[in-house]
């Protein structure tokens, strides 16, 4: 069941993430990207994080790329004009992405005995929940990030508002 | 049924209570829209839809004919694969959510519940990301329509719905604190003690953020006094004003089956799902057979039905917001009061440990 999941959006994914990328019409890219959320949020939720599933839904696919389709809807972009791109980014991209790939394989196999295994069987069925646990790790040993965490979106959300103010 | 695996009999029964639930669903949304015509026309002293059938009850069926036969345009200037897919993204959120909900008492029937399709540990969550999800919908058709009033109608709605989501969202936290969990069966059942007295609404004293969700709700789901995006005398018909036969009839469904979900979930979450108001008083008279089984359903129809009434009466009586001041009350008052009611039910929840 899971290598299914995981075959059938691991593939979905890829494949918006590509089509994102080769659209011309800033609509169909930010639509592409929403797929590509959907089906990691499916890949989470078939390792049993089913809290993290939800939560990426929710907040990227939901919010955050809505308003991203807002704005584009609002200014009424049009499709964007083809360049050859940088020279940099030709030569160095794919030898470049290779070895980013090589290595973040070559890590994973290497710290796999680490790295540790979950059973899905008791979380999908309902029995166990992660939320508390992620919650008590959260307000106990993660206290301190988690607080200046949310400070720091607070002066995000006041900086905005102060830039959007028009007179200052 | 010895020869089939526990896994066969768990698939069979499931596509089962699918198609029930399916047919059940667009059956109920056909005769929600009757209820409608027939409720708003009796509270505007006419008779309503009275021609079709005995009291006009087959006008589901000949509005389902109309739609079906009526041509189906496509207008030259629609951005054609996204146009199409609107309405399906709309009416398949507002269908997808409904699989979350217990309709009745947990009933095990060879390891498969029968009253509720998936019995999900994050089930609220879940509703609350599809829901999100179904705003593609309406933004998509409006732009994809070419038109500029269908583009500021999926504009107001957008807006909408995410400033009305926070406000939704957070009204639900005082509720699931109470109940410890976000699973939708845990929460109907930490409601269930003490019939009416011990329901979110009244004994949990979640009466504020009950308020805050009607609101919020009525406004997700772009129903009068927040209709706004399909006002119709400033934007002709909103986002659907180029969508005809099929494809309008599609968001018509959606916008109907979005009510029944919101009302679903009002029950479930503040109104003791399928308990019965009376507690277990009176469990001891039927303890077995069927209409022990039965009867909890009927609560939860009845329930549902309510609030549907309540909707409908809402639309009749309130006039239309402006669109600063849906805003306004959205985020300058909604937002904090909810709020404060997390941080009361927090305290007092802390208190009583």
């Amino acid at each position: 069941m899971q290598i299914v999941l995981f075959t059938i959006f691991g593939l979905l994914a890829v494949a918006a993430a590509l089509n994102m990328l080769l659209q011309r019409h800033p609509i169909n890219s930010a639509l592409s990207l929403v797929v590509v959320m959907m089906s990691l949020a499916v890949l989470y939720w078939s390792l049993g994080a089913e809290f993290l599933a939800a939560a990426q839904v929710i907040v990227y696919a939901g919010a955050i790329m809505v308003l991203f389709i807002f704005v584009v809807m609002l200014l009424n972009a049009g499709e964007e004009t083809r360049t050859r791109g940088s020279r940099i980014a030709a030569i160095a991209g794919f030898p470049g992405g290779a070895a980013i790939f090589c290595l973040l394989t070559f890590v994973f196999l290497k710290y796999r005995t680490q790295l540790g295994t979950t059973q899905i069987s008791g979380m999908l069925a309902g029995t166990d929940s992660n939320l508390t646990r992620i919650a008590h790790s959260l307000f106990t040993t993660l206290l301190l990030p988690f607080e200046v965490t949310s400070i720091l979106i607070l002066i995000a959300i006041l900086g905005a508002v102060v830039l959007a103010r028009k007179e200052l | 049924m010895s020869h089939l695996s526990a896994f066969q009999i768990f698939l069979l029964l499931t596509i089962v209570k699918i198609a029930v639930v399916l047919v059940i669903t667009l059956t109920a949304v056909a005769y929600t829209v009757l209820l409608e015509r027939k409720v708003l026309g009796r509270m505007q002293n006419r008779w309503g839809p009275s021609r079709v059938g005995p009291f006009g009850l087959l006008q589901p069926l000949a509005d389902g004919i109309k739609l079906f036969l009526k041509e189906d345009l496509m207008p030259f200037a629609v951005e054609r694969p996204l146009f199409v897919a609107a309405p399906v993204i709309a009416l398949t959120c507002a269908l997808i959510s409904i699989s979350m909900v217990p309709f009745g008492q947990e009933t095990i029937y060879q390891g498969v519940d029968l009253f509720q399709i998936a019995n999900i540990n994050v089930g609220l969550l879940v509703i609350l990301g599809i829901t999100s999800i179904g705003v593609y919908g309406i933004a998509l058709s409006g732009w994809s329509s070419n038109n500029k009033y269908s583009l500021f109608g999926s504009l107001r709605s957008t807006a909408q719905v995410i400033s009305y989501e926070l406000a939704l969202g957070l009204s639900l936290v005082g509720v699931v604190l109470r109940a410890g969990s976000l699973s939708l069966r845990d929460i109907v059942n930490s409601q269930s003690a003490h019939g009416l007295i011990s329901w979110n609404v009244f004994g949990g004293l979640q009466i504020v953020g009950f308020f805050i969700y009607l609101m919020a709700a009525y406004a997700e789901t772009n129903r009068s006094p927040f209709d706004l995006p399909e006002a119709e005398s400033e934007l002709v018909a909103g986002y659907h004003t180029e969508y005809s036969s099929m494809k309008f009839a599609m968001f018509f469904m959606a916008e109907y089956a979005n009510m029944i979900t919101v009302a679903c979930v009002a029950t479930l979450l503040f109104f003791g799902g399928a308990g019965s108001p009376f507690g277990h008083t009176f469990d001891h008279l039927f303890a077995t057979g069927l209409i022990h089984a039965v009867l909890p359903v009927v609560w939860f129809v009845a329930k549902v039905f309510a609030f549907l009434l309540l909707y409908i009466w809402v639309r009749a009586t309130l006039p239309r917001f402006r669109y600063d001041q849906l805003m306004g009350f959205g985020w300058k008052f909604l937002l904090p009061v909810a709020m404060v009611n997390i941080l009361a039910t927090a305290l007092v929840l802390a208190y009583r440990h």
